[in-house]
């Protein structure tokens, strides 16, 4: 694998002990004094090993423990059992669950990716990007053993408007403007925090992992701090209305973002007299109505847009659609009319896990954007306590920008890896060629038309 | 079943649990105001109480009927003169299993396993709580509708299939049960797990596979009931491991890691492991993933015939997972002369795979099976070839809804090693491995468990199951398994119903 792939990872232990889903209880009274007690039996050594962590006042035998049941069921007294630990079931929300949580915290820690045995135990399909499923390939078509590096998959992605054809002069020299293009190896950007604590500390390791990731932060201009400087080549700087940046700052940046307002033409074309190899994106919220903006704006000339959706990955609207719906909307649309090539489309907003990066780009995304994230590879249990400005459980404003960015690093490696899976198992060699394949996924709304006839019937139902 | 001797199903013999005490929905407790008057143990008919010296005590709480029992006269809570029982959920329940394997489900097949009959104790053993496929399909008796009564007696009702029904010289090779045993390798399990499975399916008399592990020595008695797998990584696949079974099975993909090789973690491969597997000791094995001499149904058509030809009557069966052209492959698989075509779907499986292509990759199989059945029905051949389906069939109700979906039969996995006491904690990768000694290959945790104990579980359970297809069948008015391949019409889905005609979960 060439070394722009490959991201090396090291273990970036928790300051925190982990919320886990379940605790052990076990009563001291009755106990029998057994020659060889069931604690001592443990496969997984947890009752040698426990300790009490001393600022959070938390046994380390709730997150060591496997729930093999073992010592449950050979305690002659009966006095070890489980339960469930109410602050586990109440971390994050309907949509960042308890177990996505887990899961990000576990790659950012180790870098590697969730395995588990003994099948799938989770819902059959859900709402949002639980409602489809991606595709694979057996003999009918050969796949790509991406995974290990023994085949190459490329997962680059270039950012920027794209030409669809060149045009020559008399003597042949080429006369078409060629618009500028920013590759990243991972088709990811890091997008605004949707909150967080003071965040200067956050933002300097989002920079830093970024850089080392070869990706890019969205920094709003209000922001920026010259400390983060260093960064400049890996921020997607964005620029509030009426903001005065120094044109030595442009000169250094490699791409832009300008929220969309009415007269964003000409805003954009103001920066390219600026700076004309600057990458210039429209941030745009996701609605409805995004798509025929979308189709204004590319015939006007625009490079990149930027949908964001809400971090449910809900747009804005009365009956609002989620982001993979709507993108699948926006993109067959572009396609229709032939547009949808010349622009980028990075699209974001309840990106939680690395199958929403594949699954998103499946339905028309270029790239995608990831926000919360990048907080719970710091550890933030999104309890959303800052926005209230009430401290901060984990302490995220005090962390240091190296361990988050080892933390971010890892969790993104671990999001890379995942992607090659999927994209391995279809046997696709390019996430480029990902883009919008949705013949390659099958949806819940289209697969389940097998069972809504099974329903039209007036008969007696038993189990 | 080579001989020509009716088969004889095997008895259910009790096989309790290892540990000192099942895991239990309900928990029985006696407080010290107790006068040991032994009332309790002699008024519950489920045996809950063992006399005590003190007290009376409860080695069997997993038998216990939960609070509903109130409704009864025997109920003990009331029966005693001193108000010192109280029965109520058992706590550590609410942390066992998952959406697809619910603690009920969990609890009823460690029933199964131990007695051989079916569950009594409120436990829902025919639905999980996945808001979807099998759990929000349902069997639909004819029996009301149309005044039919069922007929006959229960043991009159055959669940015989045929695993060679395309018509060639090889065997027909009928199993007296629609299922079969799926593929854990040598390595994934441990030997006695391995050899439990094997011995269940001899007795049953229908088959279990190898895996892709290689085959060890230990199984040779039971070579009748063995299908030998040729997976991707071809270890120890030998000329006579070919020829000695009357099956063998090409794995193209698992449901459990679609478009994904194998993966056995390097602490697994112990030196017997390895020798087995033609590997080396301590050191990870990928199985590579796709066979790179199968690009083309005609590459597939090559290897079909090479095990023909290295074993003239043997069938060949093909394993496939549930990618969205999941038909083509099955014709594929048919015209390059496969008897089985084996679909395992996505969320099934026991080997470790990454949790994103667990979830995400492939269909699952309830979506997979009909359009396979529907598709080979169109081009005329459905009844060439026998269809099996695996990935998340759970229990006896699964199993008869999705044969009522067009399989043939099923395979099983996962149910075995619940039988085996699985906890289904995830964690078989884990340190030395399974912390219950089912999947590990760790000495002293294999020896948890022996082989008579495994054997009998798996048998005791697939007893239930059958009682289970049995009623099911008779109560559809069919005769005969084979009857019920393709049947949609004795499913509802209750999404797609109206409230009121909705009856309850359970009977």
């Amino acid at each position: 694998m060439p070394p722009k792939y490959h991201t090396t990872t090291t273990p970036v232990p928790n300051r925190f002990p982990l919320v886990t889903r379940s605790g052990v209880i076990a009563w001291e009274e009755g106990c029998l004094k057994c020659a060889r007690c069931v604690k001592k039996d443990c496969v997984y050594l947890v009752y040698q090993k426990r300790n009490l962590d001393s600022r959070q006042m938390l046994d380390s035998l709730d997150s060591a423990c496997m729930d093999c049941f073992r010592c449950v069921q050979n305690c002659p007294a009966r006095l070890i059992q489980k339960g469930v630990n109410p602050v586990y079931r109440s971390i994050g929300d309907h949509y960042w669950t308890p177990e996505i949580l887990s899961s990000l915290w576990f790659q950012a820690e180790t870098g590697k990716i969730p395995v588990s045995g003994a099948g799938y135990g989770g819902p059959f399909a859900g709402p949002g990007f639980d409602a489809m499923w991606t595709d694979m390939s057996e003999i009918v078509r050969p796949t790509r053993d991406g995974i290990h590096g023994r085949e190459y998959i490329s997962t680059s992605v270039d950012l920027g408007r794209k030409l669809m054809a060149l045009e020559f002069g008399a003597n042949g020299s080429v006369v078409s403007g060629v618009p500028p293009l920013v590759e990243i190896p991972t088709p990811l950007i890091f997008d605004l925090l949707p909150f967080s604590p003071p965040k200067e500390r956050i933002l300097n390791g989002l920079l830093r992992a970024a850089s080392g990731l070869e990706t890019f932060t969205v920094v709003r201009e209000s922001d920026w701090s010259p400390s983060y400087e260093e960064y400049v080549r890996h921020t997607v700087f964005l620029l509030d209305r009426g903001g005065a940046v120094a044109k030595e700052l442009i000169d250094k940046l490699r791409m832009v973002e300008i929220p969309d307002e009415a007269d964003v033409m000409k805003w954009q074309a103001a920066l390219k007299r600026v700076k004309p190899e600057l990458v210039i994106a429209i941030r745009m919220p996701l609605s409805p109505v995004s798509g025929s903006r979308i189709e204004e704006l590319t015939k006007a000339g625009i490079e990149v847009v930027h949908l964001v959706a809400n971090q449910f990955g809900m747009e804005e609207a009365k009956e609002p659609l989620f982001v993979k719906d709507r993108l699948k909307e926006i993109h067959l649309s572009l396609v229709d009319r032939g547009l949808r090539d010349q622009i980028t489309i990075i699209a974001g907003g309840g990106i939680a896990m690395a199958e929403h990066m594949a699954k998103l780009i499946i339905c028309g995304a270029d790239a995608v954007s990831c926000d919360i994230p990048l907080l719970v590879a710091m550890e933030c249990r999104v309890c959303r306590r800052c926005a209230q400005g009430i401290s901060c459980p984990v302490e995220l404003d005090q962390v240091d920008p190296a361990w988050a960015r080892g933390r971010i690093t890892n969790l993104i490696s671990g999001w890379h890896n995942q992607l090659l899976e999927i994209m391995g198992a279809m046997g696709m060699r390019e996430v480029r060629r990902l883009r919008g394949e949705m013949g390659r996924a099958m949806f819940f709304e289209d697969l389940e038309k097998e069972f809504s006839a099974l329903g039209r019937r007036q008969k007696r139902i038993e189990g | 079943m080579r001989g020509r001797r009716k088969f004889l199903f095997p008895e259910a013999k009790p096989a309790s649990s290892r540990f000192r005490y099942a895991l239990n929905k309900y928990r029985v407790k006696i407080d010290n105001g107790c006068t040991n008057c032994g009332i309790c143990v002699e008024v519950c008919p489920y045996r809950v109480y063992a006399k005590g010296s003190k007290k009376p005590r409860t080695p069997s709480e997993h038998l216990c009927v939960g609070p509903g029992c109130e409704k009864n006269a025997f109920f003990c809570v009331r029966r005693c003169p001193v108000n010192a029982i109280t029965v109520q959920l058992n706590p550590s329940f609410e942390i066992l299993g998952d959406k697809r394997w619910t603690g009920d489900l969990l609890a009823s097949t460690w029933y199964m396993a131990e007695t051989g009959k079916v569950p009594y104790q409120n436990l829902n053993y025919k639905t999980g709580d996945s808001g979807g496929g099998f759990d929000k399909l349902r069997l639909l008796y004819a029996a009301d509708g149309n005044g039919k009564k069922p007929k006959g007696s229960p043991k009159d009702i055959s669940l015989a299939i045929i695993l060679n029904r395309s018509g060639d010289k090889r065997p027909k090779v009928m199993i007296p049960v629609p299922f079969y045993l799926g593929g854990m390798s040598f390595g994934s399990v441990s030997i006695n797990a391995m050899l439990s499975r094997v011995r269940a399916a001899a007795a049953l008399g229908t088959f279990c596979s190898t895996g892709e592990g290689g085959y060890p020595d230990e199984l040779m008695p039971y070579d009748d009931h063995v299908i030998t797998q040729v997976a991707t990584g071809l270890f120890g696949v030998r000329e006579d491991t070919i020829q000695r079974v009357r099956i063998v099975e090409f794995k193209y993909a698992q449901g459990a890691k679609p478009g994904l090789g194998g993966h056995l973690l390097g602490d697994k491969v112990t030196p017997a492991v390895a020798k087995m597997r033609e590997a080396v000791t301590g050191s990870a094995l990928f199985s590579p993933f796709p066979f790179h001499s199968v690009y083309s149904v005609e590459d597939h058509k090559k290897h079909v015939d090479w095990i023909k030809a290295i074993n003239s009557n043997a069938l060949v069966s093909v394993k496939v997972s549930t990618p969205t052209d999941v038909d083509m492959v099955a014709v594929g698989s048919y015209f390059a002369g496969a008897h089985i075509i084996h679909l395992d779907g996505s969320y099934g499986g026991t080997g470790a795979a990454p949790d994103i292509a667990k979830k995400n990759i492939a269909m699952p199989v309830e979506y997979a099976v009909p359009k396979v059945h529907k598709f080979l029905e169109g081009e005329g051949i459905r009844k060439g070839i026998t269809v099996i389906a695996s990935g998340g069939v759970r229990n006896a109700y699964d199993a008869a809804k999705i044969i009522a979906l067009g399989a043939d039969g099923v395979c099983l996995g996962t149910t075995d090693l619940v039988a085996l006491e699985c906890i289904r904690c995830h964690h078989c990768e884990s340190g030395r491995g399974c912390a219950r000694g089912i999947a590990t290959t760790d000495d002293e945790l294999t020896n948890l468990m022996n082989l008579e104990w495994g054997t009998q579980r798996i048998v005791n359970m697939y007893l239930a199951w059958s009682e289970q297809l049995r009623t099911i069948l008779r109560r559809l008015g069919m005769k005969s398994i084979t009857e019920l391949t393709g049947r949609t019409d004795a499913l509802v889905h209750i999404d797609y119903m109206k409230g009121i005609e909705i009856k309850s979960e359970l009977d």
